[in-house]
């Protein structure tokens, strides 16, 4: 049964609740829809115009998007980026959300020293520019000066060095570890903030019962912060379905080798600013950004209706 | 409080007013689009005070992008109505789509165009040759660039053709004091322009192949360009370590640091050089095949300027572009920059000795300039881009020289149509 209007709003008359409302919604609405719809409505207007050498522009329909999805020419290329999009997107996932968890677990642990040290220490990464964890990491992984030949060679495993920005086999999964390297921070915190939301009885309780800190993590912790882990991934994958800039900054807008860093941010500038001779296509561009738009709605549709219904919420 | 409010907003008004006035009171005032970040220096300090010698009341603001942006950077603004007044102009069809939106003026009317040959002025002209929309400014000329020093240690000289070169690479590797041959694949460009279109024009016989590429009258199949990308492939032993994850700053450091013998290069290289290697240097121009007897070499046009058709002050900018058509200018504009090259019929004496040598190869061998630029990258899948591609692979041993020009040619089939 809906609880009752407050009598206050009740009473007031229509004209002025309206106002009211117009009051303190209105700049955020007004905000929200010319800094995010409009520009998200207009991509989608533009992605069905085509334009000719004049610059002059006609409405095409859902021509741009049969050739992005069924021509070879710009289909390859949409499902190769993809393809190295659910990549990222993986290793982050495989990588970056459970270390961030275990970060997150040992930090809450009782009698821990320095952890405001820690938890700064691992943030940091977070708060750099991209461009220079780009070029930090290029120049730790560069064959010519790099110290992770040095540092490997010193413990005997120096066979193992390879250039590994530069190769086929392993450049989109050092980019992807060397993102996850800058962002581990942000599930540590999310998470950790999680566990420190934990009330202490549980956990005292838990103890009296003759359980470990391992079991307690696993059995009691773990469970209960299922729904920030599970918001976590959902940031994850909309940030690296996102992605860009580490791409573009370390490898630049061609993605090479032979586009196995391609992803999809990187696949968009592409078409839509051009590269060197390629001139930039921004209608092309706007039906790419609307293509990517709706797989980052799908995913998100899937994780509403497929994970988000299902979590239960503990209140304590 | 009202009170103070309104006051304040009149005086904001006021205050947008006179900042107004003030941007209309400086029409004589020109701003350079440009993506040479790295020269900002010397136009401040020498060729706007040279400018500014004969046209003392123009006021010239230099506004680089940086290279990377520029293209985006400037089409944004022309689209917006902020772009400056002066465009340095990209090569080819950059600047024909900025022509053909009207975004730029034709320039034949300019005072000194006929300072400048044909050849030079390709690069900015529509495809039936009838108007130019950029004054050129310069060329970049593609070579090899050797540290003296190691070639005195190891005992070797300059060579001629290709098997010397190679003789030379193997000398060099079998004392292992320098890095044979300076080049990476990591960003791609440098596999297609240092490597291809620099080993490539003696094999497909410069702008003879160029305008056979364009009438289809050969394909990028033929064995001229098999030929190049065979000579690219066989570099890799001689490259430095790890050469996949070199980038062009880190082969800039491995030569100029004194760590490598040759360095597949491009005459822009050689200000940078010159401010930090401390060895002499020499340049040899690409070695012929066996068999050759005419030379040639990628004389790239590849820097001009035009008028923005919006700009407000297009009588100055006439001024400055009619100056850049002078003698004076391209004195002071190639020993500025040693390493672009002048595009104007007057010869400039270059003081620089590696650029004078570099300059000094289009007496003995014929230019020409890479042949995927003119019209044979408009299309989708766009050859330049294929053209890093493949060369990088190629390098890399990741692909066949057969397959390379196979991918280039299939690539090509799917839009171009040469004009039978």
């Amino acid at each position: 049964m809906p609880e009752p209007l407050s009598n206050i709003t009740v009473q007031m008359p229509r004209a002025k609740l309206a106002g009211l409302l117009l009051f303190f919604l209105g700049p955020a609405v007004a905000i929200y829809s010319l800094f995010s719809i409009y520009p998200l409505v207009a991509t989608m207007a533009l992605s069905t115009y085509t334009s000719d050498p004049s610059g002059a522009r006609s409405f095409v329909g859902l021509a741009n998007f049969e050739t992005l999805l069924g021509d070879a020419l710009w289909s390859k290329p949409f499902w190769n980026a993809l393809g190295n999009n659910l990549i990222f997107f993986a290793v982050h996932m495989c990588v970056q959300n459970p270390i961030g968890i275990a970060l997150a677990g040992l930090l809450s642990l009782p009698g821990v020293r320095l952890k405001g040290f820690y938890r700064t220490v691992m943030f940091l990464p977070t708060m750099l520019s991209v461009v220079i964890v780009g070029f930090s990491w290029n120049l730790i992984l560069s064959p010519l000066w790099g110290v992770a030949a040095g540092a490997l060679k010193a413990v005997g495993l120096g066979s193992l060095f390879a250039p590994w920005l530069g190769l086929e086999s392993s450049a989109l999964v050092t980019l992807s570890l060397m993102s996850v390297w800058q962002f581990v921070g942000i599930p540590m915190m999310l998470i950790y903030a999680a566990l420190l939301n934990i009330p202490e009885e549980l956990i005292d309780a838990a103890r009296v019962d003759g359980l470990g800190q391992f079991r307690i993590f696993f059995h009691i912790k773990l469970p209960l912060v299922l729904p920030t882990i599970s918001l976590v991934s959902v940031l994850t994958f909309v940030a690296n379905f996102n992605a860009f800039d580490l791409i573009y900054s370390v490898k630049g807008a061609l993605a090479g080798p032979n586009f196995t860093t391609d992803i999809l941010g990187t696949f968009f500038y592409r078409t839509f600013f051009g590269n060197q001779l390629q001139l930039g296509n921004p209608t092309m561009g706007a039906a790419v950004a609307t293509v990517m738009f709706f797989i980052i709605l799908l995913g998100l549709c899937l994780y509403l209706f497929l994970v988000q219904r299902r979590i239960r919420r503990y209140a304590f | 409080m009202r009170r103070t409010f309104k006051a304040a907003l009149g005086a904001e008004v006021a205050a947008l007013a006179l900042l107004a006035g003030l941007a209309s009171a400086q029409a004589g005032s020109l701003k350079i689009e440009s993506w040479r970040n790295d020269d900002a220096d010397i136009w401040n300090s020498k060729i706007i005070p040279a400018f500014n010698k004969h046209y003392p009341d123009i006021k010239i603001e230099f506004a680089p992008s940086a290279p990377k942006e520029y293209n985006a950077a400037l089409n944004a603004r022309l689209d917006g109505g902020t772009a400056g007044d002066l465009i340095t102009c990209r090569p080819f069809d950059a600047s024909l789509a900025l022509y053909q939106k009207h975004q730029l003026d034709s320039v034949d009317g300019i005072k000194g165009m006929d300072n400048f040959s044909d050849v030079a002025k390709a690069a900015w002209q529509t495809d039936d040759g009838k108007t130019t929309f950029c004054v050129p400014i310069a060329s970049v000329i593609a070579g090899f660039i050797y540290n003296k020093e190691a070639f005195a240690k190891v005992g070797v000289s300059e060579p001629k053709t290709l098997d010397e070169f190679h003789a030379v690479l193997e000398k060099l590797k079998k004392d292992g004091t320098y890095v044979p041959l300076v080049m990476g694949t990591a960003d791609q460009w440098e596999a297609a322009t240092m490597g291809f279109q620099n080993i490539g024009p003696d094999s497909w016989k410069g702008e003879t192949g160029r305008a056979n590429l364009i009438t289809g009258k050969e394909k990028l199949t033929d064995p001229q360009y098999v030929a190049a990308f065979k000579e690219i492939a066989s570099w890799a032993p001689y490259l430095g370590s790890g050469f996949q994850a070199q980038t062009y700053a880190d082969s800039q450091n491995l030569f100029s640091l004194g760590k490598g013998a040759i360095y597949a290069a491009g005459s822009w290289d050689i200000s940078t050089f010159r401010g930090q290697a401390k060895f002499a240097m020499g340049a040899f121009p690409p070695p012929q095949p066996a068999g050759t007897t005419d030379c040639y070499i990628s004389d790239h046009t590849d820097i001009a300027m035009g008028v923005n058709a919006a700009s407000k002050n297009k009588e100055d900018a006439k001024k400055f572009l009619e100056w850049l058509t002078t003698p004076e200018f391209a004195t002071i504009y190639t020993n500025a920059l040693p390493g672009f090259f002048s595009l104007s019929k007057t010869p400039v004496k270059v003081e620089d000795d590696v650029a004078a040598a570099m300059v000094g190869w289009r007496q003995t061998c014929k230019s020409t300039i890479r042949n995927s630029y003119q019209i044979l990258s408009r299309g989708t899948p766009n050859l330049e881009n294929e053209l890093w591609n493949v060369s990088a692979q190629v390098v890399n041993g990741k692909l066949t020289p057969e397959a390379a020009g196979k991918q280039l040619q299939d690539g090509l089939d799917k839009w171009y149509k040469p004009a039978k």
